[in-house]
């Protein structure tokens, strides 16, 4: 099945898992997994430079702005303020006008503090940022952000890092008939189903960082990740047969003995 | 003068600019946005700013994360994070 672009905000991506490159052993392993996944949007985080070791090596070294997308995050975000600061100063950094926006509302659950992010995304679309909203799986939230200016939303699965898989199918499948724009399912996923489930119920994509980066083997975790959202993306496009309880033969009687 | 760098004191000439900051303290100024003051500059004002007595610089980069501020990236404050 071919033509199967993801655009937005007139922008195609080619693969439709797209990685956080936090909690790698290096720089080498995050770049392996991100290539391994076939990922072209990859989060990074903004942070101070350390002024006082200069050897530590730079992200961007190994990942070329021109071959990834390079979506800066406003992780660890906790006011409208914070937010606003962390994506200017990621605009001001040089990438793009991206900014997965984050305005954290709770330490222990990291669920969005949905009032905020809403303030902060219309402050940032006015100021030309092409703003993609972590949100909570609350559809209301959704059309909100899509009525702002959001070019695509993020509802999560679960909590960031938990790994406990979509948690609320329903909500999720409401937001994907309510708004008309991209939805990327992001944080929460735990296993190549979460991903394969996701993507069947018609998610545009899926963004996950934890579920590779502390498997086991976070390089054969990345592969299966790839392969688990392409099979939920044919799936979803393919169709499924609809669930009855009774059983229906699939072979013929005719001709039997 | 002493100005403050990622928060901390630092000695530096007199009308030292950003530009001249950065290449003191070997960073290429194509990776990284800088804050005088909690303004962000625009790349080219990075020659021509001056900086005083007392201005509070922040530089900042990427590094690698997904969603949420974890433990083990290291220092993650620039603002309050709570």
């Amino acid at each position: 099945m071919s033509d199967d672009r993801l655009i937005i905000a007139g922008r195609e991506f080619k693969s439709r898992l797209w990685v956080g490159t936090g909690k790698y052993k290096d720089f080498v392993e995050t770049k392996k997994a991100i290539d391994t996944a076939g990922a072209d949007v990859v989060t990074v985080a903004v942070r101070r430079v350390n002024i006082t070791d200069r050897s530590k090596e730079n992200l961007l070294d190994y990942l070329d702005p021109k071959k990834y997308t390079i979506l800066p995050n406003t992780a660890g975000c906790y006011t409208v303020e914070d937010a606003l600061r962390y994506a200017r100063l990621a605009r001001a950094a040089g990438i793009s006008d991206l900014v997965k926006l984050e305005v954290i509302g709770d330490e222990r659950t990291l669920f969005p503090d949905t009032a905020g992010l809403i303030e902060a995304a219309k402050i940032l679309v006015k100021e030309g940022f092409i703003v993609l909203p972590y949100t909570n799986d609350d559809p209301v939230v959704a059309k909100k952000l899509v009525d702002i200016g959001c070019p695509a939303v993020m509802p999560l699965a679960a909590p960031i890092g938990s790994g406990l898989g979509i948690r609320n199918p329903y909500n999720l499948k409401i937001i994907l008939e309510m708004v008309k724009v991209p939805v990327i399912v992001d944080a929460g996923v735990g296993t190549a189903s979460d991903a394969t489930l996701a993507m069947e119920y018609g998610a545009d994509a899926v963004l996950m960082n934890t579920a590779i980066a502390g498997a086991r083997d976070p390089i054969a975790m990345a592969e299966a990740m790839k392969y688990a959202v392409e099979a939920g993306r044919l799936a979803y496009r393919a169709g499924r047969i609809p669930r009855k309880l009774y059983a229906t033969a699939s072979s013929p009687i005719e001709g039997m003995l | 003068m002493t100005i403050q760098v990622n928060g901390e004191g630092r000695t530096a000439s007199v009308g030292v600019t950003v530009a001249e900051l950065l290449r003191e303290l070997d960073i290429r100024p194509d990776r990284v946005a800088v804050e005088v003051n909690t303004e962000v500059l625009n790349r080219q004002e990075f020659e021509r700013r001056g900086l005083r007595e007392g201005d509070h610089v922040e530089i900042i980069s990427f590094i690698g994360g997904g969603a949420g501020a974890c433990g083990e990236l290291g220092d993650l404050a620039i603002g309050p994070l709570t």
